[in-house]
């Protein structure tokens, strides 16, 4: 069994095609898994809730229909019978959907979203639905209002955010691949403290259609993973344009995998990677910037030519998001009234109209940072200070997407740390919300300017793992799997295993947690 | 200076429709005071001649053919609702009669 769940999605694929293993072995192999360590409250507790019934019934579709062969056989989508885990931000049809919140609690849409439409026309079994921060608002998971998810490097540390969920799922082997959504960060800063793969796409490259809208501007859909190959295939099965979702790009999917195979097997010659000055240095831990420093040799043992370039406005990134992020999420989230779906809550005393319905509802649903960002947004959106605040944020952003054009100008792909920081301890940030709010201050830039970006492992500093992001012209993911893949390749030929095989023994951990050993 | 004041914080959380008790309303003031002190600079960066961005890529005129395309039911629209009667989702009085 730990040899299935050890597979990456394409090996796993590629063992389904020939027939030595079974959808449905791989399906409970990985359900075993889930059952062993990511029990709740000493766990990882990645999943907040187990779709097994239909999970099983997907995979034994996919190995009825390998089993008789011929054209339908034929016409099976390459991922099909992988499982795969789904951040709980996603609307899936006959699941629950929380968003983290307990205004959704027990909530099922009655729709899917186009990228689960995608997924079950492909027949990959899913496993379940993952934690979060309450509306993908955070970057530890601390704010799921159902409790945290754990790193399973170290089960007393955050497994990064908004997306821990979906990150440690497939840190833990609990899962080959997931989906995430990434607004500041929340694909790659867990990817980066989990010592695992996530990219974020060029902004309308996947559709958006059905992930409940934090920060329409800057919301991505996009694939968590643990190799940049898996990544490239599961963008390319949820990529494409969408009629539904009006910022969807009309273009064709390119081909990523294709990209990612290329990187992997060739040197990187006439490739210009750019590493941004202003993504370094102060602020940033010494181990982190060590294992970047190894990587940037690694690219050039490879052919690359490393570059300097410069984006001064990159340091204005972080405010002018916490202005933008806000505002549009506090419009967003005005739909949580307590009428047409969510929870109602009635007021304890006086009389019960739907104004003060709505007050009661939004006071009981909603946690700690999703209303501080709702006032904040709303604050900078009144009427005074519109201007000062929500208007200069988005005039700054043109500047940061100008610095991105110059500096593209130099580099084909740029390269920074993923995340200041290794994974911390639980509830080391949690009574500090701008010491937290630093941890995206190199993934958030990307958003702003709607480029793809994408983490991947570089290695460990004081035995967690540290991510290595690179960022690529809007459109032109292709060029930033192929980078990532090739350096993904110097770096576990190095190594000589992938990182993740440098994890603790979970189940071990797991149980010690469990006797209140650890 | 303060940025932001009690005051305002409970103007705010009443335009936002979220009730707020006192204890709540004095941590979320100081809170967001430091918060607000800390992007506050972006006011000072960027001058007259440079344009606001509302979007990373901006894609004009998406329009699809006027055709009722899938829609949910009156069922499925209503599954989710806390309160409903004859197919309508019910709310409480709309007017705040005393």
């Amino acid at each position: 069994m730990t040899n299935i769940i050890s597979l990456s999605a394409a090996e796993l694929a590629e063992q389904l095609r020939a027939g030595s293993l079974t959808s449905v072995e791989a399906v409970n192999a990985h359900l075993a898994r889930i059952a062993a360590v990511d029990d709740a409250e000493h766990g990882v507790h990645a999943f907040l809730h187990l779709n097994a019934e239909e999970a099983l019934a997907v995979a034994a579709e996919v190995d009825a229909i390998r089993a008789a062969g011929g054209a339908e056989a034929e016409a099976l989508h390459p991922l099909a019978g992988v499982p795969i885990a789904i951040k709980d931000l996603i609307v899936t049809k006959g699941q629950p959907t929380t968003a983290g919140s307990k205004m959704l609690e027990g909530w099922v849409s009655p729709y899917d979203a186009t990228v689960i439409e995608k997924i079950r026309a492909a027949k990959l079994p899913m496993l379940g639905k993952t934690n979060l921060d309450e509306f993908a608002q955070g970057s530890s998971t601390e704010h799921s209002a159902f409790g945290n998810t754990r790193n399973p490097w170290d089960l007393s540390r955050i497994p990064g955010g908004s997306g821990g969920g979906s990150a440690a799922a497939v840190a833990a082997f609990e899962a080959p691949l997931a989906l995430g959504t990434d607004t500041g960060g929340s694909i790659r800063q867990p990817g980066a403290v989990t010592g695992t793969v996530g990219a974020k796409p060029t902004y309308g490259a996947v559709s958006r259609y059905g992930a409940i809208a934090m920060a329409s501007s800057l919301d991505q859909i996009g694939p968590v993973a643990r190799t940049v190959l898996d990544s490239a295939l599961l963008q390319e099965l949820i990529g494409g344009h969408d009629p539904k979702d009006s910022t969807s790009l009309p273009e064709a999917v390119p081909a990523l995998a294709d990209a990612a195979r290329e990187g992997a097997a060739g040197d990187l010659s006439g490739v210009r990677v750019g590493v941004i000055e202003e993504l370094g240095g102060e602020g940033y831990e010494e181990g982190v910037k060590a294992r970047f420093d190894e990587s940037l040799e690694l690219l050039k043992a490879r052919g690359a030519e490393i570059v300097t370039v410069s984006c001064p406005n990159f340091k204005y990134a972080l405010a002018a998001y916490y202005l933008i992020m806000p505002s549009e999420m506090s419009s967003n989230l005005a739909k949580f009234d307590g009428v047409r779906y969510g929870n109602r809550v009635l007021p304890e005393d006086g009389n019960v109209t739907i104004e003060r319905v709505m007050g009661a509802t939004r006071a009981a649903g909603f946690g700690d940072e999703v209303k501080r960002r709702i006032i904040l947004g709303t604050y900078a959106l009144s009427a005074g200070y519109y201007d000062a605040y929500y208007g200069s944020a988005q005039k700054v952003r043109t500047l940061i997407q100008r610095d991105f054009a110059a500096a593209f100008e130099q580099a084909d792909v740029l390269i920074s740390p993923t995340a200041p920081t290794v994974a911390f301890e639980l509830g080391a940030k949690l009574d500090d919300p701008l010491a937290m709010y630093l941890n995206d201050i190199a993934t958030i830039p990307a958003n702003l300017a709607g480029v793809p970006g994408i983490s991947i492992p570089g290695g460990l500093s004081e035995g967690l793992p540290v991510g290595i992001q690179f960022l690529a012209p809007a459109h032109e993911d292709a060029r930033m799997y192929r980078v990532a893949a090739a350096l993904e390749d110097s770096l576990v030929k190095q190594w000589g295993h992938p990182l993740l095989s440098e994890a603790q023994d979970l189940e071990q951990a797991v149980a010690a947690a469990k006797e209140g050993k650890n | 200076m303060s940025a932001i004041s009690r005051d305002d914080v409970a103007h705010l959380a009443e335009l936002a429709h979220i009730a707020m008790s006192d204890a709540e309303l004095d941590r979320m003031a100081g809170e967001l005071d430091a918060i607000v002190d800390a992007i506050a600079s972006v006011s000072e960066v960027a001058g007259d001649d440079v344009p606001a961005t509302s979007h990373p890529i901006p894609l004009a005129n998406v329009f699809r053919e006027d055709v009722v395309g899938v829609t949910l039911t009156q069922e499925e629209a209503l599954s989710g609702a806390p309160d409903q009667q004859d197919g309508r989702f019910k709310v409480p009085a709309i007017l705040d009669e005393d």
